[in-house]
């Protein structure tokens, strides 16, 4: 089932995982259990996805988030906020972030 | 319209991760000790496990630390731990967490015997990401511990197999065909396919023994070479799934036997490596030549990896039978000829191992790729030979 991603809502990165940058490749390695779907995955992420991930954090809504990324890269709102939604929508169903609640 | 996707899911250890570079290590291996619980009769490095001197001179909690620290920073994935027995260590717990945590996966070698429900608990809670690898020495007690000469090691061996199936604990076995336990290859092989999901196939078996890579103890050279079998049983064993055991070698033939001339590394040693108990970087598991390794005491891995390695690896022979057969032999690849077995074998880097020399020309007789009386390095068109082989396959 698809997870509920809202942009008003806080999402941060699990401490369950580590992420790292690898000869190129920005990868997220699991610690604990139950992250993802399999034992031995691993996850990359694309520029988009990388962008947004490095905003994330425990004192940002996706909102701001999106905001930051928007004014940095000069480009339009909808559409940065259309890609942290759906990063974020598919981090969270593998519980690589997690929510923090409403802000 | 396809959905966009933002994250893509990669599986540890298959190909394809680094679409841009390579990293300057990709993996590690630590032999965190050479002391063990265990004593078996063909063990190549093994030191009792109260050998103080020993215990004294291992790399401390901090330095195993600071070396995997510095392996992740040159973007290694991977580190293997292993011995000598790598859970003798009271600070193993601690290690692999802290490996874990660097978001390393970590692989395994162990004989199972020291496993215990707090590790497993670990192991569930943090999984290695990479398989356990626990080697078998027996299915009966009598067979167990005439290889490991411990009494009551077959029960804590069990026992800890069986801490690992039942919480699920992703393992693979392997076993060592050795005269003590050889009768028992069938009930081993049934065991295994019933209960170790992971393994795609019969296990592994260590064949070939090696002699001890410390060169230390010519008694138990004579031992291990006692127990080594002829090149003829050897063949019996790997043929024993003959049609998998011939798809197999006509897949490796094509990619990877030909003459190596007379460079002494043509395999990928010193790509990597092994850090040893002390410190020591080797440039694989086995190759402890004086010559060829790095004291991590006095410099760091990269250093090691893009200074001190590849200088070793453009090494050339200069042992005059080397340079009569091995560099002009096409079963280089087949064989297990390498600068780490001839430094076992007789203390040099490029003596022809005969012991290798003829199990590999046993199996290729066995192949077709030699006549019955014909040596591999008198064989001219090689090329034509290892054609012909692949192509009765297809
Ligand atoms: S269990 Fe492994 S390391 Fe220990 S003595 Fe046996 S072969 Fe050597
Ligand atoms: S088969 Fe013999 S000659 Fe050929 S590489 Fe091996 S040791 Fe050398």
């Amino acid at each position: 089932m698809e997870s509920q991603v809202f942009l008003n809502k806080v999402y941060a990165p699990s401490g369950d995982v580590v992420a790292r940058e690898v000869a190129g490749e920005f990868i997220i390695v699991p610690i604990a259990s139950g992250v993802g779907d399999m034992e031995d995955e691993i996850f990359s992420l694309n520029e988009t996805g990388k962008s947004i991930w490095d905003k994330l954090s425990p004192a940002k809504s996706l909102k701001d988030v999106a905001r930051e990324l928007s004014v940095e890269f000069e480009g339009p709102l909808a559409k940065i906020e259309k890609d942290c939604v759906g990063l974020v929508q598919e981090l969270l169903k593998r519980k690589i972030v997690i929510e923090k609640g409403k802000k | 319209m396809r959905r966009k996707t933002y994250v893509s899911t990669q599986v540890f250890g298959k190909a394809g991760l680094f679409r841009k570079l390579r990293p300057v290590l990709s993996s590690l291996d630590m032999e965190l000790t050479e002391r063990c619980n265990n004593n078996c009769i063909h063990c190549c490095i093994n030191l009792p496990s109260h050998d103080a001197l020993a215990r004294k001179r291992e790399l401390s909690t901090e330095a195993v630390k600071k070396i995997l620290r510095e392996a992740v920073s040159l973007g290694c994935l991977s580190v293997r731990f292993t011995g000598g027995e790598p859970l003798l260590r009271g600070d193993f717990q601690e290690l692999y967490l802290f490996a874990r945590k660097l978001g390393l996966r970590v692989l395994v070698f162990t004989n199972a015997t020291l496993i215990t429900p707090g590790l497993v608990a670990l192991w569930c809670r943090v999984p290695p990401l990479g398989d356990i690898e626990v080697t078998v020495y027996g299915m009966k007690k009598s067979s167990y511990e005439a290889v490991t000469r411990v009494p009551g090691s077959y029960e804590a061996a069990w026992r800890g197999i069986h801490l690992l199936l039942k919480n699920k604990i992703h393992f693979v076995v392997k076993g060592a065909f050795l005269p003590q336990n050889k009768d028992e290859m069938g009930a081993f092989e049934a065991w295994a396919a019933a209960n170790v999901p992971q393994l795609d196939g019969p296990p592994a078996y260590s064949l070939y023994f090696d002699l001890r890579c410390r060169r230390d103890d010519a008694a138990k050279n004579r031992l291990i070479k006692s127990l080594r079998p002829s090149p003829e049983e050897g063949l019996r064993v790997l043929v024993r799934q003959k049609d998998k055991y011939v798809k197999g070698m006509q897949a490796f033939c094509s990619k990877f036997m030909r003459p190596s001339g007379e460079k002494l590394f043509s395999c990928g040693a010193g790509c990597g490596g092994c850090v040893d108990a002390y410190g020591v970087f080797q440039p694989c598991m086995m190759l402890r030549h004086p010559d060829c390794v790095y004291d991590l005491k006095k410099g760091n891995l990269r250093d090691a990896l893009e200074g001190f390695f590849p200088k070793l690896r453009e090494t050339k022979a200069a042992n005059p039978e080397f340079l009569r057969r091995c560099a002009r032999c096409f079963l280089k690849g087949l064989c297990e000829q390498c600068p780490a077995k001839a430094w076992m074998e007789y203390g040099t880097l490029d003596t022809p191992v005969a012991y290798l020399c003829g199990a590999a020309h046993e199996q290729a007789r066995f192949l077709g790729l030699i006549g019955k009386k014909e040596k591999a390095w008198t064989v001219n068109d090689w090329q034509g030979r290892i054609d012909a082989f692949v192509k009765k396959g297809r």
